[in-house]
C-alpha cells in the first residue's frame, strides 16, 4: 500500500498575527513558517505504519501545494522519514483550488491511503480532506484519532461525541485525523537530513481551478474588556459577579 | 429559492446547537426574502421534529432508513445534496462540528459550492456574499466572498443567540434512494460513555492546567464542576502526564470549545492553549502568577493559589444553589 500525506505549511503557532496595508493579508515578514501540527503528526503515523513490515506499506510520499519558496517545508518532511514529495506549483487562494490541484495528483500517481489533517492553524477551514475525496469519489472517514493494519485492512478509530466507533474501509480513502493519531511528532536526526538531500520531489504545474471563495479583509478580534480581579480570600464574591453582572451561572 | 440547515440528531433528540441553527438559517432566510427547509437524517419521532418549526424552520424533511444509522459521509452528502437541489437552497447551513467538517466540504465539491467554516456572526453582506470566519486560531477574523451560487456556511457553536418565533412549520418525510452498494464504512465498534456533560455541549468548563500540581488535587475542581453543572477540562500537558484523560484535552491540539463560561485553574494562558478556548463568553483565571497571560484573556481573574481558592468557592457556589 502507498500512503500519501497531505502537508500545508503554517506560520509557528505563538507567532503575533499582523496584517499587510489594507489588511488584505497577513504580513509575513519574520515569520517562522512550520508544517501543519496535524500533518506532522499525520506523517509520523505514517511512518510508524510503514516501520512494521507486516503492515506491507510500501511508501510514504508526501504532498504541498506551494510556490518555491515552500520547498524547505518539504525538506524538512523528507528529512523525517518520507519517500519522497510532490509539489504542486501554484499559491493557495482557496481549500477548493488546493483540493482540486491535490486529487489531480493522486490521479496520476495513485495512493490507497490519503491522510490530512483536521485543519491548518492558519485558515482553519477543514475542508481539504473532505474535499478530495469528493474530487476523487472515494470514501473519506473524518475526526479520525487512530489507523492501524489488520491483516492488510485498514482499522480507524473515529471521535465521535462522548466515545469512539471503530470503523473499516476500503483503500483508496481519505482520514481526515485530529488528536490521538500519533503522540509526538517524528523529528529529523542528522542522516535524515543529509538523505532528504538526494529523495526526489516531482514538481507538477496546476491544472485550471477556478476558487469559489476570496478573503477580502482581515481584522483582529474584538479586545476583550479588561480584567477584574476579586480577591483570594473572598472568592464569593466571584461566584456573585458571575451570577448577577455576567449571568453566565 | 430557499436557505437549507442541516440538524444532526443525537438518538433521536435534538440539542442546543440544533436551535441555534435554524435560528441562525432564518435570520440568514429573512436577509434573502426567503424561507428555511430544515433537513434531518436517522430515525426520530415527530414531536422532536416539530421543535425545529418554534426557532424559524418552515418546512422540515425528515430521512429514514436502516442504511443511515451511522455516518457514512458519501451516503449522507448524497441525500443532503440531493435534498438541497430539490429546495433551491441557494445557502446551506450545517454545524462547524465533526459532522459538519466531515460534510461540508464533500457537498462544496459535489454542488461546486464555496465554503465558509468556522462563521460567527450573521452574512456581512448578500451581494457579494460575505462571511465573517474565524482565521488563525482565534487571532484573526476574515471577512470571506463566496463567489458561487450556492454557499455552504458551517457556524461555530455558541455563536448565535436562540431566536423563537411562531411555528407554522410542515413535517415531510422524504425518500431518497441509497443503494447498500454505495455505503463504504462500516461501523464494527461503538465506545461511549453516558451520564457525563460532554464538554462539548456544556455552557460552563472548569479545566485545570499544569499548576493544579498534582492528579490528586482534582478533587476540588471536579467538586466545583459538579456543582456548577460543569464539564471538566485541561491543558495538554496535564493530559500528556496522564493526570487527566485525553479526552478532556482543549487547545488547539484538542478539543475547541466555546462555552458560556470557563473557568481556567493553574493554567498559564499560551496562544495554543487559548486557540481552543477563546471563542468562551467569558473567560475567570485563577492563578497565583499576577502576570500569567490568561488574565488578559479573562473579564474575571482571582491572583491567588488555587488549591486554597477551590475549596472556597464550592463552598459560595453551594451557599448560592442553596
Ligand atoms: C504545536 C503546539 C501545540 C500545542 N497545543 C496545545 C493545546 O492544544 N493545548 C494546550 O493547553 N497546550 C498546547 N500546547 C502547549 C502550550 O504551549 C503550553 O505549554 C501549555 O498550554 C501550558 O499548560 P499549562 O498552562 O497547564 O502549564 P504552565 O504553562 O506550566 O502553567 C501553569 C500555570 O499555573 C500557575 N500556577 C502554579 N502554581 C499555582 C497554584 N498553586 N495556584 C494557581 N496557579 C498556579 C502558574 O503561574 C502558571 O501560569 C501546544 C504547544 C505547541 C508547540
Amino acid at each position: 500500500m502507498k500512503i500519501l500525506v497531505c502537508l500545508s505549511n503554517v506560520p509557528d503557532t505563538t507567532t503575533k498575527i499582523k496584517f499587510s496595508e489594507g489588511s488584505s493579508s497577513i504580513d509575513t515578514t519574520g515569520i517562522q513558517w512550520v508544517i501543519n501540527p496535524w500533518d506532522e503528526l499525520s506523517l509520523t503515523r505514517a511512518l510508524e505504519l510503514k516501520d512494521d513490515p507486516a503492515n506491507g506499506i510500501k511508501s510514504v510520499t508526501v504532498a504541498h501545494v506551494g510556490p518555491v519558496s515552500s520547498e524547505p517545508t518539504i525538506r524538512k518532511a523528507l528529512a523525517i522519514g518520507a519517500d519522497d514529495a510532490v509539489r504542486i506549483n501554484a499559491e493557495s487562494p482557496d481549500a477548493y483550488y488546493v483540493a482540486a490541484q491535490l486529487a489531480e495528483v493522486i490521479k496520476k500517481e495513485q495512493f490507497d491511503i490519503i491522510l490530512c489533517g483536521i485543519e491548518s492553524s492558519d485558515y482553519n477551514g477543514s475542508m481539504v480532506g473532505g474535499m478530495i475525496s469528493e474530487f476523487l469519489e472515494i470514501p473519506s472517514i473524518s475526526a479520525v484519532s487512530g489507523i492501524k493494519i489488520e491483516s492488510g485492512n485498514p482499522v480507524i478509530t473515529r471521535e465521535i461525541d462522548g466515545g469512539k466507533e471503530i470503523v473499516t474501509v476500503p483503500v483508496p480513502f481519505v482520514a481526515i485525523v485530529q488528536k490521538g493519531i500519533s503522540k509526538e511528532p517524528r523529528i529529523a536526526a542528522m542522516r535524515g537530513i543529509m538523505l532528504a538531500r538526494t529523495k526526489p520531489v516531482k514538481v507538477f504545474e496546476p491544472v485550471t481551478v477556478e476558487p469559489l471563495t476570496q478573503i477580502v479583509v482581515f481584522e483582529k478580534p474584538a479586545p476583550r474588556s479588561a480584567c477584574r480581579y476579586v480577591d483570594a480570600e473572598n472568592p464569593a464574591q466571584l461566584i456573585d459577579l458571575l451570577q448577577n453582572e455576567a449571568k453566565v451561572i | 429559492m430557499s436557505v437549507l440547515v442541516y440538524t444532526e440528531n443525537w438518538d433521536g433528540k435534538f440539542k442546543k446547537i440544533s436551535f441555534e441553527l435554524v435560528s441562525y438559517a432564518s435570520e440568514v432566510a429573512k436577509m434573502l426574502n426567503t424561507t428555511v427547509t430544515a433537513l434531518s437524517i436517522g430515525k426520530i419521532d415527530e414531536t422532536e421534529l416539530k421543535k425545529l418549526g418554534n426557532y424559524g424552520s418552515q418546512k422540515i424533511i425528515s430521512v429514514f432508513n436502516d442504511l443511515v444509522e451511522t455516518l457514512d459521509n458519501q451516503v449522507y452528502t448524497n441525500i443532503i445534496s440531493e435534498v438541497s437541489i430539490r429546495e433551491k437552497a441557494s445557502v446551506i447551513i450545517i454545524s462547524n462540528n465533526n459532522t459538519g467538517k466531515a460534510l461540508a466540504p464533500r457537498l462544496s465539491v459535489r454542488l461546486k459550492a464555496g465554503v465558509g467554516s468556522c462563521v460567527s456572526k450573521l452574512p456581512l453582506n448578500i451581494n457579494p456574499f460575505t462571511v465573517y470566519k474565524k482565521t488563525y486560531s482565534g487571532n484573526a477574523f476574515a471577512h470571506l466572498v463566496i463567489k458561487s451560487d450556492v454557499r455552504i456556511i458551517t457556524l461555530a457553536q455558541n455563536s448565535f443567540n436562540l431566536i423563537e418565533t411562531e411555528n407554522n412549520a410542515v413535517i415531510e418525510k422524504a425518500d431518497v434512494t441509497v443503494n447498500s452498494s454505495f455505503v463504504k464504512t462500516k461501523v464494527t465498534d461503538v465506545k461511549k460513555q453516558t451520564g457525563k456533560i460532554l464538554l462539548t455541549d456544556a455552557d460552563i468548563v472548569v479545566s485545570g492546567g499544569r499548576g493544579m500540581k498534582s492528579p490528586d488535587n482534582w478533587t476540588h475542581l471536579v467538586e466545583l464542576a459538579e456543582a456548577l453543572g460543569a464539564a471538566t477540562a485541561c491543558s495538554r500537558p496535564v493530559s500528556d502526564e496522564g493526570w487527566r484523560p485525553h479526552e478532556e484535552h482543549t487547545g488547539q491540539t484538542g478539543k475547541i470549545i466555546a462555552p458560556n463560561l470557563y473557568i481556567a485553574v493553574g493554567i498559564s494562558g499560551a496562544t495554543q492553549h487559548l486557540a481552543g478556548v477563546s471563542g468562551s463568553k467569558y473567560i475567570v483565571a485563577i492563578n497565583s502568577d499576577k502576570d500569567a497571560p490568561i488574565f488578559e484573556a479573562a473579564q474575571y481573574g482571582i491572583v491567588g493559589d488555587a488549591l486554597k481558592v477551590l475549596p472556597k468557592l464550592v463552598s459560595a457556589v453551594k451557599e448560592m444553589k442553596k
